[in-house]
């Protein structure tokens, strides 16, 4: 079963490279996402047993992690399927210099989409730092023509960095693997397995030096392909020349799979005692990357990239999140599941505003609530979700990480959150409100136009979800997040 | 022979690298690593030899020595680079860099004391140092194709400081990331390609489009 949830979109990926017509593969397409959806479900209501001698397990953080890349893999599929008939054409013009180019194939489209869910589907679910690291790479291989569909100089510069950047970074990261591999004795001849069971039941004996050695590649390694600021250069230009169906697959769930890495590597730490050592390392990063990330916000005049800082800086919550430890780590995974929900959503709805006026320019793009009344009215929606105003998801979760700073006695680093947060939503709104008002001008001031079910339904199912999180959590997801939490030495 | 010879060996082929002007040589050179860190598991673990271990040498040895060259080579003859290197930082500098890496790499090595004795003393200070070295090449050189030699160094590296320690031995593991470097070295030469196809060249610093 456990192993199925991988097996079923790699099966399926492989199988897209060798469909020829189009419809049987985009039916493929969501064939898998709809069967990899339905197992997740199921895990929910039955815990799947272990495989490969428990390397496999699906714990309560690989559970939820599990359940955003699924649910979010889901709405991009069908999001897609409109987005792939709208790109068939030939040869297509660049909004930007205007010069021709090409799409890559659909089917290698299809295909790595497919196989970039397997790859994530395998972080989630791994207890063995090996496989965990080989996933992760995994993923960075699958998604690198994921970014190169629109054949293009930018596109290839995008898809170069992020290759490059995330490679070496995820190296260091095995490198990590390798001290940890240091830190564990082996007095009894007999060596601890890289499982995660075994290394927590024997961590408090681990030679302490080469553990914080490990912890600290392991952050750095992971941290790159998460997108913590120092490290996260290759970031807006990936997210901002991928088609923005995958740049909100990047966003929405290749950075969690790359913040698995790191927790599991924080419960580590927290079973051998050394939770603030690595728990004030995930604090620095944090406030680093949100105030890389509201300083590249303010002024930002691409929309793409403004949202792809944004991630950065949600990214740095969810760091600071499990820093403070506490109650906060409740909050950073709560906020783990608000911000994937609306950063895709808001990706996909970038998506529609370029198909339409066809530009990234924050400035060129006016009047889109008379343009596209529905889109628009979800930007704006997801506008106010994403800076944290209630009564969406994001403000519960960010409101609990402010509480516990507060209740910890963190006095400094809650002011300087909220300080960055206001800088945030005032950038964020001052960018998107233009956008969203206004008289449109230039060739896309034609009236209002119609919007396809397919390309508003994923959208705004994401939104809904990310509204109805803010006013009533579930209690079986409550229960999953405070278990998640609990494993960190959180509650 | 033993393991110290070949650990040598590996520094020698590093510090060629950081001097060569020619990219053939920079990649002949970085397939010798290659075969010598595939070779190096056999003298390490002379006396308890298994079949694991032999499996993973000649995987190694084959892919890095034979497999990564070949599409190193198919690279840079099908997008017809210029077989200069071009470095941004000059061979000499480049060379006294290496020398003081290695340095560090001593220093680091004797500060970090590895819980069990190592097999070989230079195990340490030799892994470290291809780490920074290939760290290095991928900063300082201009070519796409360098940046790849780079990264697999910097891999020889990591792998270097993982065969001294192999207690666990899972087969599985190594294998997918044996699988990873070449998928990943298989990708970046497609990427090569296509940077030539675009650009007319495979200069690296010219990607330089997208900025804040």
């Amino acid at each position: 079963m456990i192993l199925a949830l991988v097996i079923v979109p790699m099966l399926a990926g492989i199988g897209a490279f060798f469909v020829r017509a189009d419809g049987i593969r985009r039916g493929l397409l969501l064939l898998a996402a709809l069967a990899h959806a339905g197992m997740t479900a199921s895990a929910w209501v039955a815990k799947p047993a272990p495989a490969l001698g428990g390397w496999l397990v699906l714990d309560p953080i690989g559970l939820l992690f599990l359940s955003i890349t699924s649910a979010l893999f889901l709405a991009a599929a069908g999001y897609a399927l409109g987005y792939l008939q709208r790109e068939k054409r030939a040869a297509k013009t660049d909004f930007e210099e205007g010069f021709l180019f090409s799409n890559a194939p659909e089917a290698t489209f299809t295909g790595c989409l497919l196989l970039f869910l397997a790859a994530m589907t395998l972080v989630t679910i791994s207890q063995h730092f090996g496989v965990l690291w080989v996933a992760v790479e995994a993923t960075t291989l699958a998604s690198a023509p994921l970014i190169y569909f629109h054949r293009h100089h930018r596109s290839l510069e995008a898809t170069w960095k992020y290759l490059l950047i995330c490679s070496v970074g995820i190296a260091l990261a095995l490198l990590g693997n390798f001290f940890l591999v240091v830190a564990v004795p082996n007095s009894d001849g007999h060596a601890t397995p890289l499982v995660l069971g075994s290394l927590i039941q024997h961590a408090p004996q681990f030679h302490e030096l080469w553990l914080k050695a490990a912890f600290l590649f392991l952050l750095v390694g992971y941290g790159t392909k998460m997108g913590l600021a120092p490290l996260h250069t290759w970031l807006p230009d990936a997210h901002s020349e991928s088609p923005s169906v995958i740049s909100a697959l990047l966003s929405g769930a290749l950075l969690n799979c790359a913040f698995v890495g790191i927790l599991r590597a924080q419960q580590v730490c927290a079973a051998a005692g050394l939770a603030a050592f690595s728990q004030e390392l995930l604090l620095g990063f944090g406030l680093i990357s949100m105030t890389v990330a509201a300083v590249f916000i303010v002024g930002q005049t691409d929309y793409k990239r403004m949202l792809a800082y944004s991630s950065v800086e949600h990214m740095g919550i969810l760091a600071l999140g499990v820093g403070l430890g506490g109650a906060a780590t409740f909050g950073a995974m709560l906020h783990a599941v608000n911000h994937s929900l609306t950063k895709a959503m808001l990706f996909l709805v970038a998506g529609n505003i370029l198909a339409v006026y066809k530009t990234k320019s924050t400035t060129d793009v006016r009047g889109l609530l008379r343009i596209l009344p529905a889109s628009g009215a979800l930007w704006l929606m997801g506008l106010f979700a994403i800076t944290g105003s209630p009564p969406f998801g994001p403000f519960l979760s960010e409101f609990t990480i402010l509480k516990a700073a507060l209740e910890q006695g963190h006095g400094w680093v809650a002011a300087t959150y909220l300080i960055l947060l206001a800088v945030v939503f005032i950038g964020m709104a001052t960018i998107m409100l233009r956008m969203a008002q206004g008289k449109p001008h230039g060739e896309s001031a034609t009236g209002a136009r119609t919007e396809t079910s397919m390309a508003i339904a994923p959208p705004a199912l994401l939104g809904v979800l990310v509204l109805l999180l803010g006013v009533y959590v579930p209690p079986a997801l409550s229960r999953l997040l405070h278990d998640a939490a609990q494993t960190l030495g959180g509650f | 022979m033993n393991a110290d010879v070949l650990l040598i060996l590996v520094v020698l082929t590093n510090l060629r690298l950081l001097g060569s002007s020619r990219l053939g040589a920079c990649i002949r050179t970085t397939a010798a690593q290659g075969i010598l860190l595939g070779l190096l598991p056999l003298w390490l673990h002379a006396d308890n030899f298994t079949w694991h271990i032999g499996m993973m040498a000649l995987g190694s040895v084959v892919l890095k020595g034979a497999v990564f060259p070949w599409l190193l080579f198919r690279a840079i003859r099908e997008a017809e680079v210029q077989r200069e290197v071009e470095p941004f930082v000059g061979y000499n500098l480049s060379l006294l860099v290496g020398v003081a890496a290695f340095g560090v790499s001593f220093w680091l090595s004797r500060r970090l004391p590895l819980p069990d004795a190592a097999s070989s003393s230079l195990l340490v200070p030799s892994a470290l140092f291809s780490i920074m070295a290939g760290l290095f090449l991928i900063v300082s050189r201009r070519k796409a194709v360098n940046q790849v030699l780079g990264f697999l160094v910097m891999e020889n590296g990591i792998y270097t400081f993982g065969v001294g320690l192999v207690r666990e031995g899972s087969l599985l593991v190594e294998l997918g990331v044996l699988l990873d470097v070449f998928v990943a070295v298989f990708v970046m030469g497609i990427i090569i390609f296509h940077i030539s196809r675009e650009f007319d060249h495979v200069d690296t610093d010219r990607l330089s489009s997208l900025k804040d």
